[in-house]
This record gives structure tokens, C-alpha cells and sequence, in this order.
């Protein structure tokens, strides 16, 4: 699989990245976000399944190992490129159509809140084609609902590759759902994003 | 035009319908969400589109009250962020105390967990007994289940862990009565607590409170509604009055923000300004 030119989507640029995790998902994120430049210039939105308890260490865990800055928003965040937004825990992270970020605390998607379901389903009516979709590890479904929504809106969706990853159960739902138009490792994926904005 | 195009029409059409039938105004409401509860009712309705949900939310009520249920399903828990808890108890209720009569509006409570944890906090502090607690929601169905205070035990216990961790003196089982599998708050919890029906997006503001708690409940607005109810509150608060959010809701951004100082960053607890 060719990833190392930069990659134009017909008529346009990607605008924005949206990256899903569970259960081992932080260690395959940790990767990719390693892989972007300092400017990178899309804004990166995170689900990473937490415990509920999490008060903001994660986005601190998370700061420490990249160079873009990494923020835990507040319902209402404006959303600028080359920042990377992680859901809080025990909040659902919508992207709003005026470019912001709204929570809610609505019940549980997938028995999960924060929802990659939620997310991407939001973040694919905002940026249609012009979003970039990533499923990565985890031991439950959820995402696979999101990744037909942005693929069906001409975004471009990954899944790790189920052999890399910790458990596969979620990218592997995602492929066996027809909803993933790449699998690749974690490395690869990184890799990929910081071409996206060469 | 695109699907997605067509889906926004069919949602504008959809709110506006519901506010000219029957007043609720969800026009003003954060759109992602709101949509997504609409296309989630769909997906469980006979309907095959949004626009045939309309001509049912004119004629027939049920239906209406059906979807107006779906869109005010808002989850909390007994004691839920018990860090905001402490700060009531160590920032809020000392100040609290030196009025002799103490009002408290618990704006949005859904269904009434929240209602509870502050009462026993309240008592806890020795302020209950001073003070009243008006508890509205603009959802009735919310407020009955509020004003009956039954939860299932399995939710207690978390509630539990939490009241600890709020600095809670006592044993938390002293404040419910359990039978089976369901829990009865303690009847001396809602002596001094008022349940009220009001909308916030559509009502009049609450007169001279000295502590209005609102939590998890301005994230469902958008900018402009949520800058309206700030206005409410800071009309409804006396000076040197405080306010509680959500741990995730902010004045920061708000047209009201400097009318009030930070008391606890944390626990979005906010004081009214004197002047």
C-alpha cells in the first residue's frame, strides 16, 4: 500500500481527522500521534474509551508525547487545526456544523460514553469528504456505525490492522461491516496523516 | 442538493413545527445532538423520513410526547463529580450559612439524583433547615419520577463510593431505605424541596437566589439560548450569589463572564459580583 505521498482527495483537501480507540487503542495512538509534525494543520478529535473517573490525565498523558497541543475541551470549543481534541470522560464529543465542539450526557452508545459512534457520525455531517475516519483497537463494536456514516458521506476510513492490534475485535467488525477503505498499522497510519497535511 | 442538505430542511421544518403546535422551543438547542436523538426516534418509529414525522406531531399528541420524552433523556447519577460536592461543602455553604434564609435553585433536574446529593450535603452542613430548595425541570415526566426519589440500588453503588469522596460524615445508608431492588430516598431529604415545571428556553427568570445550580444542562443549548439563561440566572441571583455548572460548561466565552468571579475552577463554581 503506497502512503508515503501526500494524499488530495478528488476536488479538494482533507479538513479534519477523527481517531477511535478502546481497549489497547492508546498504545496505536500513541504511534500516530508520535508521526505528526509540529505543523500539522488539521485539528485531530479523539474517543479513546476511558474510565469514567479520568479527570483530564489521559490529554496530559497524551501532551507528553506530542508537539501539537492537546486540549480536553469545554462544551462550545472552537475547533482550530493542528490541535488534538480528546472527549472527557463520561461526556459524549459532538462536532457542530459551525465548527465547534459540543458534549452531552446523554446515555450510554455501545455501552460506551464517550461514543466513536457519536463522534464520527457528527464529525461526517460537519466535514463530509473532506474527513479523515481512524478505528483502532478495541474489544467492543462501537465505531463500525460511524465509519459507514463518513464513508457514506466520501470520507476516507482506516481501521488498524486487525493483526497489529491489541484487540481486534473493533477494526475487525469495521472490515467485516465493508465500511473501511484502508487497513493499516498503526505506523503506517501515522504516516499517512502527516502527508495529508506536506 | 445532497442528502444531507434535504435532512437539515426536514429538521428545520420538524422544530419549528413542534414550537407553533405546542410551544417547546428546540429551535435554540446544540444542533448535533438534537438531530441525532430525531434520527434515533426515526429509526425506532413506522416513519421512513423526518418530514413524515411531521404531519404526526400535529395530529397526534401521543406521538409528540413520545419524541419530546426522547429529547430530554438526560443521565446523572447520586453524587455524580463528587470533587464539585466537596467545593460546595468547603467554598459555598460557609458563605452560605451567614444568611438567615437561604434560597437555591436547582435549575434542570432532570430526575431529581442530583437534587438529593445537594440535600444531603445541605443537611450535612446544617444549612438545610434555612433553606429552600426549588427544584424545576421542564419535563413532567422527569419531575414525578424526581419527586418520587426511588432509584435502583444497583446506581447506589457508585453513589456510595462518591459521597465519600465529597467528605460525606456519615454512612450514606442512612439517607435511603432500601426495598428489593429499589432505593427510597429519605422522606426528611424533601421537606424543603420544591418541584416546579419551567422551561428555561422559554420562561421567566426565578426571583433572589443565593446559589443556582445548574449542571449538564447548558450543553444541550446552543451560543445564543445558552447566553439568554445566563442572563436569567444573573437576573435571579443577589449579588454575591453563586453559581454552579458543569465541570465542563464554561462563562469564559459568555456575555455574562465578567459579571462574576471564579470560586473553584474545577468545579465551575462562579460568585456574582457585588456591583
Amino acid at each position: 500500500m503506497r502512503v508515503s505521498e501526500p494524499r488530495r482527495r478528488p476536488g479538494g483537501t482533507y479538513q479534519a481527522v477523527v481517531i477511535g480507540g478502546s481497549a489497547g487503542g492508546v498504545e496505536a495512538l500513541q504511534v500516530i500521534l508520535l508521526a505528526l509534525p509540529h505543523d500539522f494543520m488539521l485539528p485531530v478529535l479523539v474517543v479513546e474509551h476511558l474510565h469514567h473517573s479520568d479527570d483530564g490525565s489521559f490529554a496530559l498523558h497524551l501532551a507528553s508525547l506530542t508537539q501539537l497541543p492537546v486540549i480536553e475541551p469545554c462544551d462550545k470549543t472552537r475547533i482550530e487545526g493542528g490541535r488534538v481534541y480528546t472527549a472527557p470522560a463520561n461526556y459524549h464529543m459532538l462536532v457542530e456544523r459551525d465548527g465547534t465542539i459540543g458534549l452531552s450526557v446523554e446515555e450510554r452508545v455501545n455501552w460506551s460514553r464517550p461514543s466513536i459512534d457519536v463522534l464520527f457520525e457528527s464529525a461526517a455531517l460537519a466535514w463530509g469528504e473532506a474527513l479523515v475516519a481512524v478505528l483502532l483497537s478495541g474489544a467492543n463494536a462501537d465505531g463500525t456505525k460511524g465509519l459507514g456514516t463518513v464513508k457514506k458521506a466520501g470520507g476516507l476510513t482506516i481501521a488498524q490492522d486487525p493483526a497489529e492490534a491489541k484487540s481486534r475485535v473493533m477494526p475487525q467488525a469495521a472490515i467485516n461491516a465493508g465500511v473501511v477503505s484502508e487497513v493499516l498499522r498503526a505506523e503506517q497510519i501515522g504516516r499517512l496523516l502527516a502527508a495529508l497535511s506536506g | 442538493m445532497n442528502d444531507a442538505k434535504i435532512e437539515m430542511i426536514e429538521i428545520d421544518l420538524l422544530l419549528e413545527t413542534i414550537f407553533q403546535r405546542y410551544g417547546y422551543d428546540f429551535r435554540s438547542y446544540a444542533r448535533a445532538s438534537i438531530e441525532r436523538r430525531i434520527r434515533q426516534f426515526l429509526a425506532g418509529s413506522r416513519c421512513s423520513s423526518i418530514s413524515e414525522m411531521i404531519p404526526k406531531i400535529l395530529h397526534d399528541e401521543e406521538f409528540f410526547s413520545n419524541l419530546v420524552q426522547y429529547f430530554s433523556i438526560s443521565v446523572t447519577e447520586i453524587f455524580r463529580d463528587p470533587l464539585v460536592y466537596r467545593a460546595v461543602r468547603e467554598k459555598v455553604l460557609p458563605l452560605l450559612k451567614t444568611w438567615p434564609h437561604v434560597k437555591i435553585w436547582h435549575a434542570g433536574c432532570a430526575t431529581g439524583e442530583e437534587v438529593y446529593s445537594l440535600a444531603i450535603v445541605l443537611k450535612e452542613e446544617e444549612v438545610y433547615d434555612r433553606a429552600t430548595i426549588y427544584a424545576t425541570d421542564f419535563n413532567d415526566e422527569s419531575l414525578d419520577r424526581a419527586r418520587e426519589g426511588v432509584y435502583a440500588l444497583g446506581k447506589l453503588k457508585d453513589a456510595t463510593k462518591n459521597y465519600q469522596q465529597t467528605g460525606g460524615k456519615a454512612s450514606f445508608s442512612e439517607y435511603y431505605h432500601a426495598h428489593y431492588d429499589a432505593a427510597a430516598m429519605d422522606g426528611s431529604l424533601k421537606e424543603r424541596i420544591t418541584f416546579a415545571n419551567h422551561n428555561l428556553a422559554v420562561d421567566a427568570a426565578f426571583g433572589e437566589m443565593h446559589l443556582i445550580f445548574c449542571r449538564n444542562v447548558l450543553i444541550y443549548f446552543n451560543r445564543e439560548l445558552q447566553n439568554r439563561v445566563l442572563e436569567l440566572f444573573t437576573d435571579s441571583l443577589v449579588h454575591g450569589g453563586f453559581l454552579c455548572l458543569g465541570t465542563k460548561e464554561d462563562l469564559q466565552f459568555s456575555e455574562v463572564s465578567n459579571l462574576y468571579e471564579l470560586v473553584d475552577a474545577k468545579a465551575k463554581i462562579y460568585k456574582k459580583k457585588s456591583t
